[in-house]
């Protein structure tokens, strides 16, 4: 006679059987690259069939922390996160703002929102890196027929420009990713807080600082959460519209450790610097939720 | 409040800012794609073209007439595209549901570690994963098949997607889940007789986001496939990329159908969207 | 309790499932041998097919599959492929600059001993510099390519020029003209963008100057008196106006959009651009107008001609289980009587195939091949390729970063090539 097993028990054994499956493929795909990765990064290997490995510990590691580029890649990386998000909190939350006082066309404009987002990012990529192009490119066409300029620019020629106009395709494709969310959120809001705090006295912009944006607060945190990691990762679009260049301009972290692990063939110092990004935006995330997760505030 | 013209004006105003922001990109890439190389390199800029075509159309859905290998071959990648999407978006709908069912009503042992260890796997970059798993599918004889791309792009939708289907789950409030059980449904049957049921536009969207997230992969797909036997759209529209040239119209045309299906798919389910986002997000 | 039994059932077979995938019986029958080759280039894959299926009919124990890629990608997915045991791919095309890498790494066959003396004799000795490094042969030569002297024979009539310039002073001479004649604005494009296009633009001018890249132990040499003058010379054609300003920005399809409007009279590109700008109407407005010439060098520098050797050859993975079924179909790809009978889009890489009626046949193939074919001939022995070494795909980036400097005034160009040579210097340690 078997004994019958408790609530709680039967429980466990139902809850482990429903997330097995997710777990074999989620651990079985990513567990074994990443513990292989870790093991390569503790290594000095040479490409090749057979590459000699000299163990070297954390080696790696400290000729990155210790290397130049390192540390202005990650500058770089920052810089394109910090500007990318920010401007797209600011762009989405304007957007959101707007659509939320149901000004004439609001529905077309929140539809036509899930455009930019929808496009995959290759073809976002590849019709920006068309739009820059110096000769033939539509940037060029309508800033020299509106005068802004004289001349037409080689704009992905300049480290600078380069960059900020690869945060410009981002900022296209994900802001309206941060404007759904905050107009969502903003709609579920109850009105009557705003309301009572008119009647006080306050206006429109203290209503927005005191009331709103508090309220907010969960809803950009997730959509900062999300963003800030997919940002200080970004890959495809470098990729395809300036691959690292001009001159490693654009040369993110990612795309730092591509070059590293399959043009320059550093397999080791490559593997080192996935686990270092990994380390940094896991200490992004945890920093995020620490400074603005706080309970709700009535 | 009522609002005065003056504003109501000044914020339609900003709304044919903001789309104009939207579209314009959009009407550039397809005006490209609808235009001779003649038109396309003329200088200055043709914002109409003056003599529009399909041609790049047609070179890509009547196979026999283009001169381009990857214009030939463009359907089938759209359709293998399709596929992988797909069925990643069901496979992790199906697990991603049971899996988050799990962590969020049931208690069993190392619930917290398993949570963190399914988005921790998320923090590594996925350029890292791509050699040792390059070895995985090579061993299995997977590679150039669409089930290494549906496999890989499942480890990446499943923790996502988890945790998503647990905000829109979370939102169920468990008197209906008590109620069920006092009237002797167990577990499962609660699952899915209720909190499915319930939580369906939060399913949708989570659909959504992966079927997207899938059809958008680029560096797996391009370093995994290499023939129309598993070829997706992104890699196609890279391979108009030759050595020298760059085939700019055929290019623009495969981006505006690669974007088509997403794009109608997203419209299609937009108040799913919002839902979505709005369980995960505010109350998540 | 029944649920969770079938849902642990299920597990299971989830886990068999995968398990049995990798338990494939071992195939039986003929040897298959995997290719990777690049589509949009050589011959069309209508014809690489054909050949396959040739090869495959004539030798019933051996299968060839062949795939294709982008060239874009062609590099990461040898690497990849080599990673995996056995490697994905037994056959691969490579370029020119990445044999030195593989060689190192131990991806490319050493077939130095395959290679007969016929095939030494009757095959471009330029071609064989692709695929030797330190002495060895790694690969049968295969798509052979090199940079030509493009020049609108039309525009340069209108300056009262007859013949195109033989070198490069003779060039801007003829260039102040057409530019005072206010023929064209800017006489000459270049493709200087901070890619490999630019090395190969350097290469050309620089070994026509008496330069070099590398001395004979391999140090850097571009850096010096020949070299810095060389960049000079490029930096004052563009103060002066001869070379398109543009042109620091530009790869080869600019160029050849640039040359196809009429909007240059000379032009370097590689073969590829001939038949486009002279016979395709649909995308240049200058067709029946170009011309091609022996590469320019420098007047006093005791050099006839020099150009950019691009090319790429076949090799064999060394860490496949069949190379002698993959060196087979390498072996019957390139040789003689297969590249003659498909030359429609692929030069052959025998000279004698050159010769006599083979070189009218060739000749015969395309309107352009009556240009191209003997051009090509008459330019591959001035032909020189890029140092072979394994580090070259990183140091070619901070080449091009120094030639990028000095061409827009960031770093005098003495400066940016010693830069670059402590670079090169830094990596062969």
């Amino acid at each position: 006679m078997r004994r019958k097993l408790s609530l709680s028990q039967q429980d466990a054994l139902l809850g482990l059987a429903l997330i097995f499956p997710s777990l074999v493929i989620i651990l079985g795909i990513s567990l074994q690259p990443i513990l292989s990765t870790l093991y390569l990064s503790l290594f000095e290997t040479s490409r090749g069939i057979e590459s000699q490995r000299t163990f070297v510990g954390l080696g790696n590691y400290g000729n990155l922390l210790t290397d130049a580029v390192f540390w202005v890649t990650i500058g770089r990386t920052l810089y394109f996160t910090v500007v990318s998000v920010g401007l797209e909190l600011v762009l989405g939350l304007a957007i959101a703002q707007l659509i939320h006082a149901h000004p004439p066309g609001w529905q077309f404009l929140r539809t036509s929102l899930i455009i930019p987002w929808a496009v995959p990012t290759i073809v976002n990529g590849t019709m920006w890196r068309w739009i820059y192009n110096a000769d033939y490119g539509a940037l060029n066409g309508l800033l020299y027929q509106l005068g802004l300029i004289d001349k037409y620019i080689p704009w992905l020629t300049q480290p600078t420009t380069a960059m900020n106009l690869v945060i410009l395709a981002d900022i296209w494709h994900s802001v309206p990713f941060i404007a759904l969310i905050l107009q969502a959120a903003l709609a579920t809001l109850p009105a009557d807080l705003e309301e009572a705090a008119a009647v006080d006295g306050a206006n429109a912009l203290q209503r927005f600082w005191f009331i709103r944006l508090p309220l907010l607060r969960p809803a950009i945190l997730v959509a900062l959460v999300i963003r800030t990691v997919e940002a200080f990762r970004v890959f495809d679009i470098i990729y395809v519209i300036t691959n690292g260049g001009p001159a490693f301009g654009t040369v993110t972290i990612s795309y730092l450790t591509y070059l590293e692990s399959f043009s320059f063939g550093h397999v080791g110092r490559g593997s080192a610097l996935s686990f270092l990004i990994s380390l940094f935006t896991l200490i992004m995330a945890f920093l995020y939720i620490r400074i603005l997760y706080r309970p709700e505030e009535q | 409040m009522k609002r005065k013209p003056l504003q109501t004006l000044l914020l339609f105003a900003l709304v044919l800012l903001v789309l104009l922001f939207v579209y314009l990109p959009v009407a550039w890439l397809v005006i490209s794609s609808i235009s001779t190389r003649a038109e396309l390199l003329s200088t200055p800029i043709r914002w109409i073209p003056q003599n529009p075509t399909l041609q790049n159309y047609i070179n890509i859905f009547s196979p026999g007439r283009s001169t381009s290998e990857v214009a030939k071959t463009f359907r089938i990648t759209l359709w293998n595209s399709f596929v992988v999407a797909s069925s990643v978006t069901a496979i992790t709908l199906v697990m991603g549901s049971l899996a988050a069912y799990a962590l969020i009503r049931l208690r069993f042992p190392f619930r917290r570690f398993i949570l963190l260890g399914i988005l921790g796997t998320r923090m590594i970059p996925e350029i890292s994963l791509v050699i040792p798993l390059y070895l995985f599918a090579a061993a299995y004889r997977l590679l150039n098949t669409p089930l290494i791309l549906i496999i890989t792009y499942l480890s990446f939708a499943l923790p996502f997607a988890i945790w998503l289907m647990a905000a829109f789950f979370q939102t169920i409030p468990i008197e209906l889940e008590d109620a069920a059980r006092i009237d002797g449904c167990t577990r499962l049957q609660t699952l899915f007789r209720i909190i499915l049921p319930i939580s369906s536009p939060g399913l949708v969207s989570t659909g959504l986001f992966v079927f997207l997230t899938a059809w958008d992969e680029f560096f797996f797909a391009l370093i995994f496939t290499s023939t129309v036997a598993a070829k997706t759209v992104p890699v196609a529209i890279a391979e108009f990329t030759g050595r020298y040239v760059v085939d700019i119209g055929s290019m623009m045309t495969g981006g505006v159908l690669a974007a088509i299906p997403p794009v109608m798919l997203s419209l299609i389910f937009q108040r799913y969207i919002v839902s979505g986002l709005t369980a995960g997000a505010v109350k998540g | 309790m029944k649920t969770l039994r079938s849902v642990v059932f299920l597990a299971l077979a989830l886990i068999l499932l995968v398990g049995a995938l990798g338990c494939q019986p071992q195939q039986t029958g003929p040897v298959t041998v995997r290719v990777l080759a690049m589509e949009q280039a050589g011959p069309t894959v209508d014809e690489m097919n054909a050949i396959v299926a040739e090869f495959n009919k004539a030798n019933p124990n051996i299968k060839v599959e062949i795939e294709y890629v982008a060239y874009d990608a062609l590099h990461d997915k040898i690497i990849t492929a080599m990673a995996a045991k056995p490697p994905a791919y037994d056959v691969f095309l490579v370029d020119d600059i990445w044999y030195a890498e593989f060689a190192k790494a131990g991806y490319v066959l050493d077939v130095t001993d395959r290679i007969t003396q016929d095939m030494r004799n009757k095959i471009f000795k330029a071609a064989w510099d692709i695929t030797t490094v330190n002495g060895k042969v790694y690969g049968m030569p295969w798509l052979l390519d090199q940079k030509y002297f493009y020049y609108n024979e039309k525009l340069l009539n209108e300056a009262g020029f007859s013949e195109p310039p033989k070198t490069w002073d003779e060039l801007v001479e003829q260039a102040k003209v057409i530019k005072e004649k206010g023929i064209v604005e800017y006489p000459i494009v270049w493709s200087w963008g901070q890619y490999e296009a630019a090395i190969c633009d350097w290469v050309t001018l620089l070994y026509g100057n008496g330069g070099r890249l590398v001395d004979e132990s391999g140090k850097p040499a571009f850096n010096d008196a020949i070299g810095v003058k060389t960049l000079t010379w490029m930096l004052q054609t563009i103060d002066e106006g001869i070379t398109n300003p543009a042109s620091v920005s530009y790869v080869e399809e600019d160029v050849r959009n640039v040359f196809s409007q009429g909007k240059a009279v000379f032009a370097t590109n590689w073969v590829y651009m001939y038949d486009l700008v002279n016979f395709n109407t649909e995308q240049s407005q200058v067709t029946g107008q170009i011309k091609m010439a022996l590469m320019p060098a420098f007047a006093g520098s005791g050099v006839e001609s020099a150009t950019i050797n691009g090319s790429m050859g076949f090799s064999v993975a060394a860490t496949s289980p069949n190379t002698d079924a993959a060196w087979k179909y390498v072996e019957y790809l390139t040789s003689e009587d297969v590249q003659n009978r498909y030359s429609a889009h692929l030069l052959p890489i025998w000279e004698t195939s050159f010769r006599g009626e083979n070189l009218e046949k060739l000749k015969g193939y395309t309107p352009a091949n009556a240009t191209t074919v003997p051009m090509f001939s008459a330019q591959f022995p001035y032909a020189h390729v890029r140092p072979k070494v394994p580090y070259y795909l990183e140091a070619s980036k901070a080449l091009q970063l120094a030639l990028q400097e000095a061409l827009t005034k960031q770093k005098p160009p003495q400066q940016a090539l010693d830069d670059a040579a402590a670079k090169w210097v830094e990596l062969a340690k």
